[in-house]
This record gives C-alpha cells, structure tokens and sequence, in this order.
C-alpha cells in the first residue's frame, strides 16, 4: 500500500503581481459578473434588503472560472457556504441566484436554500463543513461504476480540513481510486481565524499522507491557471486518480458582512493580490468596458428581481 | 426461518432484482459477513455493489447519500447502532434536510440499518436503542425489525418512501423465528401494524403497543397476565415507528380499559411519550385512563448481565406495568 497518486503534471507557477496575461472575453465577464454580484449583494445588505447572511467570494472569483471550462455538464460539483461564484461560474444563472437570495419568483430552490443551498442539476451546495465530502465520494463511486469519465469536484476551504468527514473520505476516495476532485480554496483564514492558528502542518502534507495527489497554485492568472489545472483535470477523469489542487488565494471582503477583524496591513497584502485591480492595471482598455457593461447588468439584474412576486413554496406534509 | 435469515434473503433479493442497490458497511464482506452475519453471501455474489469499508461511520453515511443523491439505493450497515451518532450530521444535517430543502423534493432512497438493544452484555457503548435521538426529524423515517414483518416487504417500502430511513434491528431478535407467536396466541396484520391476540383481538382488556424487539418480551407478559391473572392483552407492532400510523391502532387504544406501550430506551422525550401525546390528543375524553408508558431505566447499561437486566425492559416490567394500570 502507499501508492501515492500524485505529481504527473506540473503545477501552475507563480504570476507576479502586474503580469496577468489577456483574457478571453468570455473569462473576463464571467470574472466581472461575479465581483459585481458580490459586492451588489453587500450593498442591498447594507440597505437592509436582504435577510439573513451571505459569504462572498471577492478575491476568490479566478479559481471556478479558470476551473469551470474543464469541467463537464456530466460532472458533479459540490459546494460550500461560499458557493456563488462556484454556481455562476457553472451556470451563469445571476437572476436565479438573486432571487434565490432575495426569496423571490424564479428562486434555484424557491428561495428554501437561500444563499448556502443550492441545486440545479448537478450542481449541489450545502451548508455544514466538510459534509459534502463523502457525499461527493458517493458520486464518484457511481460515477466510476456507470459513467465512467465523468468525476465529482468538490470546493472547500483551509478551515474545512478541522472535519474528520474530510479525511474519511479522502481515505476511501483513494483506496477506491475514485474520480474525485478536490479544490482547496486556501485563503489563509477560517472566518476570523487564521490558517496558522487553525492547522497544524501542511495541506500538502496530509493528502501525501492519504497518497492523493496534489497541486499547489498561488498563480491568480485565469490562463495560466486553467493550463496547469487541465492534466490533473485529466487524471481524475481518465484514471480515477483522487487529486487535490491547492489554491492560495485571497478573501478580499469579510467572512460574511461587516466582520472583517484583520489588521490593515494584512487587508494590504491581500488587496494587493486582488485580481480586479491587477488586470485593471494590466489591461485597462479590455478590463473598463467589460467592467462597467457587468456592473450594470447586475444593477439592472437586481432591479428587476426586487420587483418580483414573493417565491412560493409548499413545505412537505406535516 | 430466524429474522437474521429472513434478513439476509431479503438484501439478497434485493441486490438481485434491482441492479442499482448497493450496500456498505464495515465487515461486511465475506467469509466475515458482519458482526451479525446479516450481510452473508452478498460481497461474494455482488461484489461491486457490496463494500466493506473502513472504519469511517460518518463518511459511508456520506457516500451512501452521494449514491442516493445519483438515484441509486444504498443501504448502510451501522455494526452497532451506537456507533449512528457518528454518522448523526450525514443523517440530520444533510440526507434528511436534502430531501426538502432544495425547494423541490429530491428523492433519496437510503436505509441506515442500526442493530440496537442490549441483553447480551455488550455494556454502555454496545447495547442502547438509540431511537429517541432521531425521532422527530423532518424527511426521516424510523422502522424496526418485527418478528412478524416480511423484511423484503420492510426494504423495498422504505425505499419507495424516497426519503432516508433507519431500521433499527434489536440483536436479541436475529436468532428468533419469524412469524411466531407462540402456542397461545393468534396473529395477523391491520395495515402496517402486526396484531398478536388470544381469540379476539377486540376484547382484550389491555392494548400493548411495542415495536418489534420487544415482542418476545411482551408476548411473554400476555402470557403470564393470561395464565396467572386471567388478563387478555392485544400486542400491536408496528413496522414504521415514526411517522406511526395510528389508524390500526385508535380503535383499539378507544375500547381497550388501558394502553401500555413499550420502548427499551430510557423514558421521556422518547417514541413511548410520542405515541401517548398521540393517542392522548386523538382520544382525549374517550380514553378510560392515561396511556402508561414502559421504558428502561434512565441509565447507561451495565455489561454484567445480572445489572444490564436491571436496567432494560424485561417480561416482568411490562407485567407489572399491565398490572399498575388495571388496578391489580
């Protein structure tokens, strides 16, 4: 035993800061599309028009977009509590999502989810850490059984590696060699705890441990990234192979809303990294038009869904 | 036929005629077959679709509901229905909820098969019936094994419910025989509900509501209070303990002079006070007095025998019961 299922491909080298390549416009909406519903949902929150809670992913856009296209219809994806970006990536669906949200007509799940769960076709996200995991290995197992080729991704955080149901099912993922992705979105911080403060060694370390492969990416270059991302893509796919791809990446707003406890030089560092203002910098002539045709498509995007009839929804018999 | 007999022809029926059925569990596969030998035959014959796994509760719990989720049916073999509270998020936080909460229903056929109860001085972490913590959850059936229930007939229900259910499964009943009542005793069935009697089951004088597990225990308790105080009981044992179906049982519960049910876990907050809120609220003014309830004792269970026998429900604790509410 002690296969370790790992390092075939190359992982994603470093971007500096300032070199971003050129996107494809398709990438570039996608990207823009989420930032801007992100920070549209922060604003209605501040006007009081949405209840509850919501974790965006500002800063975090790049990793299911670059990710996205070498993923097919086929494959499952399972996802967390910050999951919008992960399901518009998936199904460019801004006025489901908001209305899902917002509890109006038109809801992904009739506004029952809300922000954290969300279904549509093969798209699940769920709400409690880590429990997605072995339920994602579920999949894969039938997966390889009946649909070979096809896998089951599964987001999740640094701070979700706390949750023994991570490890149960990386131990069985890779005992049955099943077709199971993992994204680590690691951006240094568990809701206010940071990464070093919550995890003992490495990410690295622990997927060896299991002998899962994995890919460490600290690149926030969409090209780049999805040119190092496809082979492993491959591997899970083609030869059932487990595979962690580890992302470093940068959470830009707040946990939630309001609750961002980080000092100001650590909120530099992070802003610094932002690939907003590094493609803006890079490729202002590409990135302002797009910038602005996104930002008021959402506007005009929550405008519309704010006048919509209430969602309606017949809870099951007593 | 033994109920772990019936059991085991049941999953092989089922693996057999229906190719998406899987089955996982920790030693489950053969020559082992599980600790109760339940799962007997089924890796050799069905090798891809019966998996014995790691140590891992909450994680098969998981991958049974991924399986679900696919519009496969899994079934979960928990070695000691103890060890369900490990497997308790996948059940409470994800398949039941999954079912509702995407605003639609999602079928999700999975059976988490839990053998419970003590009697066999396995001690505090081997012997509980571990009900009352998943009573009451939205999108989540219990059942429990009867000596009297085809388990075939139990499967493919639970299935057909597309929602997660759990069949606790009393270990003390695995070696008993099925379809027995006894030599006293006639039975048959009203719906989902197993009716155990004398001659008629409209006259007796007390109604036992029980499920499967603690039959034996109860029929025993029909006999002594027939041989030694001329009591007649009428023993009902429902299949599904949660949602319960009271239909078959409200007519009787109406006429009888008391109603005792039985549960082996401690009491309160538990299936023994659910069934008498019911039958309290459906019968109130009509019922000649309040439902009794037997249950164990509030306490862990000993593994000695002599002290676990203190603790669960035994013949002469459902005797006495009878007794205390019949003014004997």
């Amino acid at each position: 035993m002690g296969e370790v299922l790992t390092d075939e491909v190359e992982p994603g080298g470093l971007a500096p800061p300032g070199a971003l390549t050129r996107l494809g416009d398709d990438d570039l909406s996608a990207l823009l599309l989420i930032r801007h519903f992100e920070l549209k949902l922060l604003e209605l929150f501040d006007r009081g028009e949405l209840s509850g809670t919501t974790h965006t992913c500002l800063g975090q856009e790049y990793v299911p977009v670059a990710l996205s296209p070498l993923l097919d219809p086929a494959d499952y994806v399972f996802s967390n509590h910050r999951g919008h970006g992960h399901y518009l990536a998936r199904h460019r669906d801004p006025h489901g999502l908001l209305a899902e949200i917002m509890g109006r007509e038109g809801a992904i799940c009739a506004g029952v989810g809300g922000s954290q769960h969300l279904h549509r076709d093969r798209y699940l996200s769920t709400g409690v850490q880590g429990e997605s995991m072995p339920v994602a290995a579920g999949v894969a197992l039938h997966l390889k059984r009946v649909e070979p080729g096809a896998l089951a991704c599964v987001y999740i955080g640094d701070g979700t590696f706390g949750e023994g149901a991570v490890y149960e099912a990386l131990n069985l993922a890779v005992l049955w060699r099943l077709p199971l992705l993992v994204v680590v979105e690691n951006n240094g911080i568990a809701q206010s705890t940071s990464t070093e403060r919550q995890m003992a060694g490495t990410i690295r370390g622990r997927a060896e441990a299991f002998g899962a492969g994995h890919h460490s990416f600290t690149s926030v270059d969409v090209n780049e990234l999805r040119t190092g991302l496809a082979p492993v893509v491959d591997l899970v796919r083609r030869r059932q192979r487990p595979q962690i791809v580890e992302f470093h990446t940068h959470r830009v707003g707040p946990h939630s809303k309001g609750d961002d406890t980080r000092p100001a030089h650590v909120l530099r560092g992070v802003k610094a990294n932002d690939w907003y203002d590094l493609y803006a910098a890079a490729h202002p002539e590409h990135f302002a038009p797009s910038d602005a045709a996104q930002r008021e498509l959402i506007a005009l995007i929550a405008h519309e869904v704010a006048a919509r009839p209430l969602s309606r929804w017949e809870p099951p018999c007593a | 036929m033994r109920v772990a007999d019936n059991l085991n022809a049941a999953l092989h029926d089922l693996l057999e005629h229906e190719g998406d059925v899987y089955l996982l569990g920790e030693d489950v596969a053969d020559p082992y077959g599980g600790a109760f030998k339940i799962t007997r035959g089924l890796s050799s014959k069905f090798p891809g679709r019966v998996l014995t796994t790691p140590i891992s509760e909450g994680g098969i719990a998981g991958v049974a509901a991924g399986l679900a989720l696919t519009g496969d049916k899994a079934i979960v073999e928990i070695m000691f229905g103890d060890f369900v509270a490990l497997a308790f998020d996948q059940i409470l936080n994800f398949a039941s909820k999954s079912v509702a909460m995407y605003g639609r229903p999602l079928p999700l056929r999975m059976v988490v098969r839990c053998p419970s109860g003590g009697g066999r001085g396995y001690g505090p972490t081997h012997s509980q019936s571990p009900h009352k913590h998943f009573l009451g959850i939205p999108g989540l059936s219990l059942y429990e094994v009867t000596p009297f229930h085809d388990n075939r007939a139990v499967l493919r229900e639970m299935f057909a419910r597309q929602e997660p259910c759990i069949l606790f499964e009393d270990k003390i009943l695995y070696t008993r025989q099925m379809y027995d009542a006894g030599d006293l005793f006639t039975w048959d069935m009203d719906g989902d509900v197993a009716r155990v009697y004398l001659d008629d089951p409209t006259s007796a004088d007390c109604v036992i509501i029980a499920p499967g597990g603690l039959a034996h225990r109860a029929l025993a308790a029909m006999r002594t209070l027939l041989l030694e105080r001329e009591i007649t009981c009428l023993l009902l044992v429902p299949s599904r303990l949660y949602p319960l179906d009271l239909d078959p049982v409200l007519p009787h519960a109406e006429r009888a002079k008391a109603v005792v049910v039985c549960e082996d876990g401690p009491g309160g907050a538990g299936w023994g006070s659910e069934v008498a809120h019911l039958l309290h609220t459906r019968l109130w003014g009509r019922l000649t007095r309040p439902v009794a309830i037997v249950h164990a004792r509030n306490s862990v269970i000993p593994a000695a025998p002599h002290l676990e026998k203190e603790v669960l429900v035994q013949e002469s604790t459902i005797c006495r019961a009878v007794l205390e509410v019949l003014g004997g």
